[in-house]
């Protein structure tokens, strides 16, 4: 029997390749990035995805050569200053001082700084979210169900909650943050394109938690402003 | 000396250079039927309620914790199928609010911990060379206990009012106004009635490793397990307060509306958090360790060869216990903690991966240094490695802040935590069943089962795990029912619900194979696995009283099985007709005296059935009656002190040809004593808590500062002062009392401290009127707690002092012999020192406001 030509191979693998792409799509991956935020996220997961895949391929290499190695002597002080020394502590000291430095990095960028950024309130109760922000001529509008912000500009959210605990979470623009009664916790987000991004209430707050979402719909501020309307029924 | 099984003689865990002679060698046989007769169960249904001893109570733990983790598994497998679909129509939300608190509660309450303790009771006396646990009727009190609230909280389930606020059960949602039913009151009841089980066990497993290894075993050499579930008990002794305390607030602000986590009067749903995660990561600790111990056992043994760098784990083990109470904040990093904080927690939660790493190549090193003998053992800790190392790497991941707040609360975290549980800790406790099997049943498996239940396992949970770190960065939250709108979510949970089939069908057959091997495997010969350590100096399967004579610095491993059996070992054999083990010095291990166990007794399940009528009555909202249950646990627990005296002295007991050791009634250092410390340590966690509550609700509340006190007045502050210049008196009587316990007239000091006892515990109940209404303001509900927390000291140190004045009357207290006494004398001076610092705090809170 002849091999296989080699395109036999490669082709189911791109062919795999195409589904798995767009397997990341969907209106709450958030490895389909919509804000600084989110985009500087998903970055850092792809670049811990590849050192984590790495590891794990070196780790199993190691036990397999493990596997097979005889050896018949114990342990001397050299294995030990190998394994424990230079594997145990030296490759793993490394690895994490340098994840660490970049994780680091990527959240004091995210933090909220006393500046001129707009604030929007979003306020969390069983089971909908209320929204004020600024309207026309800046006089603060209040919203049921969908938040509406400016495109391509950062805006704060001061994050509250009538009841239980909530969470509010844009997968797309960045990271969740908890709404915490008697608290008031403000995040910072941006939309980089208009468009329609889903929201949902990430923490677990009852029977109606599976449908505790929203809308934030990011509008062209050069644009005409949109009509602030309410979600039909409080929720999209 | 006998042939060692294996030529280690850099590793022995006893030190062979301290010799004891050996006793003369008898008939094996007879020795076996006199210990026999002494430590075996009582037969049949007898048996069940009055067995104390550790092996017997060991696999009790550990087969029932099978069967709340099959329960567990059929709830996995409902939280799968109604997954497996957008609209899954199986289960309504309510009800799949139940199933998945009460499937994440089983699996960690009622399955990882019990199966640990269960592990740990059955193998520690057995690897350290000894013949039971250190406190044989509170195993059984632990397992009753936990057997008692399991069923209960299983019942639940049944009647549809089990749990359904996450098994985080986070306040508000868990309190009054959001769970109006009794399902809340359910976890918080049961599961603090199971945690009895787990803080019994703590004290005895610390107990045991310090106090009860073979003769000349120093601490710094004891088997690897010893360390490892040392490192365990001591995280459980300081991380199950917190939780504990944070269930009896969170009760009391169910059943008497005392605000500690209201915000609208001073408290703070954070606090919960808080004490929820400090207990809840150590938790993770908790479990991985015992198995860690378990993979530092087995691999050395199954690659022939010794473990690479004994002191590098035993320093791992120690970095985890206490980086591990440095992270809780990880699970909090949403709640809008300031950044430097977070970074703070993120860099320690990053740095916990280094103790694992180091175990981790140390494992493979020992692997690659040696000759890995590939048998089924072998194959689940594979299983283990392949799992353990990804989820390790997510975790990582999931200590970056950025990073954690996209997939915290997705199915991300459900991954993850999944690769840790299974394979950190169900893979190494497959291998260590696999392992173990022979010595509990005696029985060489069924050739092929196990492999073909690995190979499902793996596959399946791989199969179920892997893709669900994507469907959590796709957007799926956990904990909830449907998602009608997210139709790409849906091919990725229907591949993981095939798959969580086949894994549930793996773990049926593993069970299946366990039951094939105990019925019909053909009889194991002795040593199986050619092991040094001590468990397998015993016959198969393990007799009642596992070393027919202890093991010393001439019966150092395995290999003295048949010296051992022939009782050239110390303290051989029965003849006294108790059960008797060695007590030792804590570090090195020498010979102190002989600990007189207890033998069966219906008094255990007797005591769990009080302290569960306590919690039922709890339960059915009948609080005016539930101190009944109190009381009837008083008045069983009285009992307990009956065997920690005797009216005469003994001579001592000729342990070897020229050592005779005292019995532990004629001792001051006995295991008691011991454990009234470490008890006290724990307590001491639970005060700390407390005042944790103090502190955190004045400095991150809103609703500060409170309304003005009441408290405020001089009669209070000279009533206080009253009771703890008392309490001082006290102190000094419990020491007298000792100290002239052989003089005719010291019988009137344990009268004394009576009635000190009594009277500044009357202050304390007096000082009750004067406090504010607990119902008005967070700040005044923890002074209730603290003054609560004094009285029920004072009642134990009641009962304390009338013991000791009972042994006095009785002729129990002597020259030699001490009664209750050293024990009254450590919680009366717990007692000050506690209310002393809650005055204090009190006093500074007056004077600050
Ligand atoms: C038999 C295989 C198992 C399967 C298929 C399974 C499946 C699941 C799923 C799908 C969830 C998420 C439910 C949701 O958020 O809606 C979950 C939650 C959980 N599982 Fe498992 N599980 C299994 C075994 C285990 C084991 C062995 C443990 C622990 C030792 C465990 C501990 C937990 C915990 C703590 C949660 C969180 C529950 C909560 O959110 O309150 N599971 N499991
Ligand atoms: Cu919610
Ligand atoms: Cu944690």
């Amino acid at each position: 029997m002849s091999p296989l030509p080699k395109s036999c191979l490669y082709k189911p693998a791109a062919l795999l390749a195409v589904p798995l792409l767009a397997a990341c799509d969907g209106p709450l991956s958030t490895l389909t990035p919509a804000g600084p935020a989110a985009v500087q996220i998903a970055r850092l997961w792809w670049a811990m995805l590849i050192g984590s895949g790495l590891i794990t391929l070196l780790v199993m290499a190691m036990l397999w050569r493990a596997l097979r190695h005889q050896s018949h002597d114990h342990p001397g002080p050299a294995a030990e200053r190998r394994w424990i020394i230079g594997w145990g502590l030296g490759f793993s000291l490394t690895v994490l001082t340098v994840l660490l430095g970049f994780g680091l990095w990527i959240g004091e960028r995210m933090i909220v700084r006393n500046d001129a950024t707009p604030l929007v309130e979003a306020r969390a109760g069983r089971w909908a979210w209320e929204f004020v922000q600024p309207g026309p001529g800046g006089a603060p509008v209040t919203t049921q169900g969908i938040l509406y912000v400016p495109a391509g500009q950062p805006f704060d959210v001061a994050i509250t909650s009538f009841d239980v605990i909530h969470s509010f979470w844009v997968p797309r623009l960045g990271g969740k943050m908890d709404a915490i009664p008697g608290h008031r916790n403000v995040h910072r987000l941006m939309a980089a394109e208009p468009g329609i991004y889903e929201g949902l209430c990430a923490e677990f707050c009852g029977l109606g938690h599976s449908f505790m979402n929203f809308r934030v719909i990011a509008y062209d501020p050069a644009g005409p402003l949109p009509a602030f309307t309410d979600a039909p029924e409080g929720r999209p | 000396m006998t042939p060692r099984p294996q030529d280690d003689t850099q590793n022995d865990a006893i030190d062979v250079t301290a010799d004891i002679p050996a006793n003369p060698p008898q008939r094996a046989l007879r020795l076996h039927r006199e210990l026999d007769e002494v430590w075996r169960d009582l037969p049949g249904w007898r048996g069940f309620f009055t067995s104390v001893n550790h092996s017997t109570i060991g696999k009790r733990f550990m087969a029932t914790a099978f069967v709340f983790f099959a329960i567990g598994g059929v709830l996995a497998m409902m939280i799968r199928a109604q997954l497996a679909t957008r609209d899954g129509a199986f289960l309504d939300t309510e009800l799949y609010n139940q199933i998945f608190t009460m499937h994440g509660s089983i699996m960690m309450f009622l399955f990882a911990i019990p199966m640990l303790e269960g592990l740990a009771l059955w193998l520690l006396p057995k690897i350290l060379g000894t013949r039971d646990m250190a406190y044989p009727r509170l195993s059984a009190l632990g397992y009753f206990c936990y057997l008692f609230g399991g069923i209960v909280i299983v019942l639940s389930l049944l009647f549809g009012v089990a749990p359904n606020g996450g098994w985080f059960m986070y306040v508000p949602l868990t309190d009054k106004t959001y769970s109006p039913g009794i399902n809340a009151d359910v976890w918080l009841l049961g599961v603090t009635f199971v945690e009895i089980s787990a803080m019994a066990a703590a004290i005895e497993i610390t107990v045991t490793i310090l106090r009860c290894r073979a003769a000349h075993m120093p601490l710094t050499r004891m088997p690897l397990m010893g360390w490892y579930l040392l490192g365990t008990a001591v995280m459980m002794l300081v991380g199950f307060p917190p939780l504990i305390l944070g269930s009896i607030l969170l009760e009391v602000q169910r059943a008497f509306d005392w605000p500690f986590f209201d915000v609208a009067r001073g408290g703070s749903p954070l606090l919960w958090q808080h004490l929820f995660w400090l207990f809840g990561h150590p938790e993770v600790y908790i479990i991985f360790l015992p198995a860690a111990g378990a993979l530092s056992t087995i691999i050395p043994i199954l690659s022939r060869t010794t473990i690479l760098g004994y002191g590098a784990l035993v320093a791992a083990v120690i970095g985890l216990v206490f980086l591990s109470f440095g992270l809780w904040v990880h699970h909090m990093f949403t709640v809008g903690i300031p950044h430097m904080a977070l970074s703070f927690f993120s860099a320690a939660s990053a740095l916990v991966a280094v103790p694992t790493a180091v175990q981790v190549f140390a494992w493979i090193g020992t692997m690659w240094e040696g000759r890995v003998q590939f048998r089924l053992p072998m194959l689940y800790i594979m299983g283990f490695f392949a799992t353990f190392v990804m989820g390790g790497l997510t975790g990582v991941m999931l200590a970056m802040v950025p990073f954690n707040w996209q997939a915290h609360d997705t199915h991300f975290v459900v991954a993850h935590l999944h690769y840790v549980l299974i394979g950190g800790f169900v893979f190494p406790m497959l291998a260590a069943i696999a392992y173990w099997m022979p010595l509990i049943c005696g029985r060489w498996r069924v050739r092929g089962l196990g492999e073909a239940a690995f190979w499902m396992i793996f596959i399946g949970f791989h199969g179920t795990f892997f893709i669900m770190h994507l469907t959590g960065l796709l957007g799926m939250r956990r904990r909830i029912a449907v998602y009608p709108e997210n139709a790409e979510w849906e091919w990725l949970n229907l591949v993981s619900s095939g798959f969580g089939m086949v894994q549930a069908a793996g773990f049926a057959l593993f069970a299946f194979d366990v039951v094939m091997q105990w019925m019909f495997g053909r009889r194991s010969w002795r040593n199986p696995w050619q092991a040094p350590t001590l468990e397998w100096a015993m016959p198969l399967p393990a007799p009642s009283y596992n070393f027919a004579s202890l093991p010393g610095p001439r019966q150092p491993d395995a290999g003295a099985l048949l010296a051992l059996a022939r009782g050239e070992g110390l303290l051989a054999g029965a003849p006294r007709g108790w059960r008797e083990t060695l007590a030792v010095e804590p570090g090195s291990g020498k010979p102190q005296h002989v600990a007189v166990l207890a033998t069966n007794t219906a008094l255990p399940v007797a005591t769990a059935a009080a302290i569960g009528s306590f919690f039922g009555l709890m339960l059915a909202g009948l609080y005016w009656l539930a101190p009944l249950g109190i009381i009837a646990t008083m008045v069983v627990v009285w009992r307990w002190g009956a065997l920690m005296g005797t009216e005469r002295d003994h001579p001592p007991v000729q342990v070897a040809p020229d050592m005779a050791l005292p019995l532990h009634w004629q001792v001051r250092t006995t295991l008691g004593q011991t454990g009234t410390m470490v008890l006290l340590v724990a307590d001491a966690t639970l005060y700390g808590s407390l005042l944790f509550g103090v502190g955190f609700l004045t400095v991150v509340a809103p609703g500060w500062p409170p309304p003005d006190s009441g408290v405020g007045t001089g009669w209070m502050l000279l009533l206080a002062l009253a009771a703890l210049a008392l309490m001082a008196a006290g102190a000094i009587a419990a020491r007298l009392a000792e100290s002239r316990r052989a003089q005719a007239g010291g019988r009137v000091w344990t009268r004394i401290g009576l009635v000190l006892a009594g009277l500044a515990l009357v202050m304390l109940v007096g000082l009750g009127w004067g406090l504010d209404d607990p119902t008005r303001h967070a700040r005044d509900a923890l002074r209730g707690a603290i003054l609560g927390f004094a009285v029920v000291h004072g009642v134990i140190v009641l009962m304390l002092a009338l013991r000791s004045h009972v042994d006095a009357r009785r002729g129990r207290i002597g020259l030699e012999r001490r009664g209750a006494v050293p024990a009254w004398q450590l919680f009366q001076v717990f007692w000050l020192g506690t209310t002393a610092a809650s005055l204090a705090v009190v006093v500074a809170q007056e004077v600050l406001a």
